[in-house]
This record gives structure tokens, sequence and C-alpha cells, in this order.
């Protein structure tokens, strides 16, 4: 598997999202430039998270129409994984290839763990797990309050494309375990080609021991068997 | 083609959470100002443009607030006022 790391300036994840697949999945990660216009054969491409252009405007407003996102729709088109995280989750909302969008948060910046319930597992990002597993992992956003339109949200539900939940310990979505308000607790999606997935939390720093968590690992292992299917 | 200096207004959508509108409100309430409703607090943006007369200039503006400068999911826009340079 071969797997496209987009930089944009001011991206600062693109480092940890390498460290996920070169070193933990031991499998091969190209870093793209955004002014780039070739995904250099990647099977996947992760749009990792940062402060591309600054979040001037809006987080991810700029960042979509750097030229390279012009190839990432075209593979996304294709049918080829795109995975978004954090900020990668803004721009690809933001390019239209995920529904909804990602607002300020309810409080103000958070950086901490979270725990977020896988809901569907039929996704190239997903299959390994299991309905209702918890993982923990941490978010470290300001703009990160997922929302659309009522409609848009209820045919989110019916199609199974509400990927991920905030929850609390015992997997349960309370006002308490959503960190940042987003509408009906959801932290992840995916477009209705299911070849699409974006997500607040950071799966990329869920990894490994010494960071505390290694819950991201079969998100990526799911990347892996679907690359290898 | 004239020069125009356009002004437009890039506002929350009523009926979603505005959390910078709440807190604006809630000082202005700690203040005295009980006759304060709702605050929302959006964006103003000045573009210099260039257009042949001052309803290309807005047309244009509007373009580029679809396109670029609102999301059309979460924000709503209004051109606040065109002017020749």
């Amino acid at each position: 598997m071969k797997v496209g790391i987009v930089t944009f300036p001011g991206s600062n994840c693109e480092g940890d999202a390498f460290h996920a697949v070169v070193d933990q999945l031991g499998e091969q990660a190209v870093m793209l430039w955004h002014k780039d216009h070739d995904l250099q054969g990647s099977d996947v491409v992760i749009l990792p998270g940062g402060f591309a252009y600054g979040d001037y405007l809006r987080a991810g407003a700029i960042a979509r129409f750097s030229p390279i996102m012009k190839e990432v729709a075209a593979h996304a088109a294709k049918g080829g994984v795109v995975l978004g995280i954090c900020n990668g989750f803004q721009i690809a909302c933001e390019a239209g290839l995920l529904p909804g969008a990602l607002l300020r948060n309810d409080v103000g910046y958070r950086s901490m763990p979270v725990t977020i319930r896988v809901e569907h597992t039929n996704t190239t990002f997903t299959s390994v797990a299991k309905v209702g597993q918890c993982l923990t992992m941490p978010i470290a956003h300001g703009e990160g309050r997922y929302a659309a339109s009522d409609d848009v949200l209820d045919q989110l539900e019916s199609d199974g494309q509400v990927l991920f939940r905030y929850v609390n310990a015992a997997g349960e979505t309370t006002v308490d375990a959503n960190p940042n308000g987003a509408m009906r607790n959801i932290a992840g999606v995916c477009n209705a080609a299911r070849n699409v997935i974006g997500l607040m939390p950071h799966p990329e720093r869920a990894v490994d021991l010494l960071l505390g968590s290694i819950d991201g690992l079969v998100l990526f292992e799911s990347l892996l068997v679907a690359a290898h299917a | 083609m004239t020069r125009f200096r356009v002004s437009v207004h890039i506002i929350p959508r009523r009926g979603l959470l505005d959390p910078q509108g709440k807190a604006v409100t809630d000082a202005l309430h700690t203040l005295g100002f009980a006759a304060v409703g709702e605050v929302h607090v959006g964006r103003h943006l000045v573009i210099e443009t260039g257009a042949k007369d001052a309803a290309a200039a807005e047309a244009s503006v509007r373009t580029m607030c679809e396109r670029l400068l609102a999301n059309p999911v979460t924000e709503d826009f209004e051109i606040a006022g065109v002017v020749k340079e």
C-alpha cells in the first residue's frame, strides 16, 4: 500500500501520519506538496491535521483550492480512498468531498483524549473494527463542531455515513462526552460512496504505546486490509 | 472599467449555535445592556475590484461569496455597500 500525505503550508500532523504508515504499519508513504499535480501512484491519500493557510477565512476554505486538490478530487471520484484528519476533515468538507461543515467549538480550543464509538464497519477505514467498539485518541482543535442541516443529518444516519460518535466511558453519546458541541455527537463521517472519510480526532497520534494509546491502529490496519484485498 | 470598493457582511446562519456571539451577548448583559437580544459575530470584508458598473461589481462579489468567502452550509452573506473609488 502506498499512502500519499499532502502537506499544505501550515500542516503540522504530516509527520505523525508518516510515522503511523511507515513505522507502525510498515507500508510505503510519500509526502506530496500542495502545489504538486501528481499523487505519485498513491492508493490512499491522507489530508493531515494542522492549520493550512493559518485557517484564514475559515479552516480549510483556502486549502481546498490548492493545486493538488484537483487530483485528490479526481482520485476520490474514481473510488480512491481519501482520509481527512482534523484540518484534513475541514478541508474535505470545504472541498465538497464530504457533507457538512466544521464550526467553531462551543467552548473554545480543546486538546484532550476523547473516546469515539465506531458506528459502521463497511468502509475501508473501519473494516477491521467492530460496530460499537470504543477507541480513545486525542483531539486538538478549535473548529470541530460538526454541523449540517437536519435533512442532511437524517440522510447521513439512514445511509450509515456517520462513522464515529463521541461517547463516554460506557460508550453512551452524552452531552458531557461531546468535546465541541458537534451535532448528534458526530466525530467522523464518510461520503455516499464510502471512500472519503473524515474525522476530527487523531488516530495517527494513537498508534504507539509511548503516546498513550494504540487505538488508532485498527483504523490504519483496515486501510491495509482493503489495499491487499 | 471603474474601480469599486464592495463591502460584504458574512454572518453565522441563524439557528446555528454562535459561541462568539453568545459570549459577547453574555458580556453585554453583565455590563447592564439588558435590552440586548442576540449578538452575531461574523466577518466584514472590503473587496477592491474593477467592474463596468456598480451592479456588475456587486454581482461579482456575490459569486465570490458563493464560491469562497462564505460557507454555504453554515453562513449567510449580505452586500453592505458598493462605493466607487
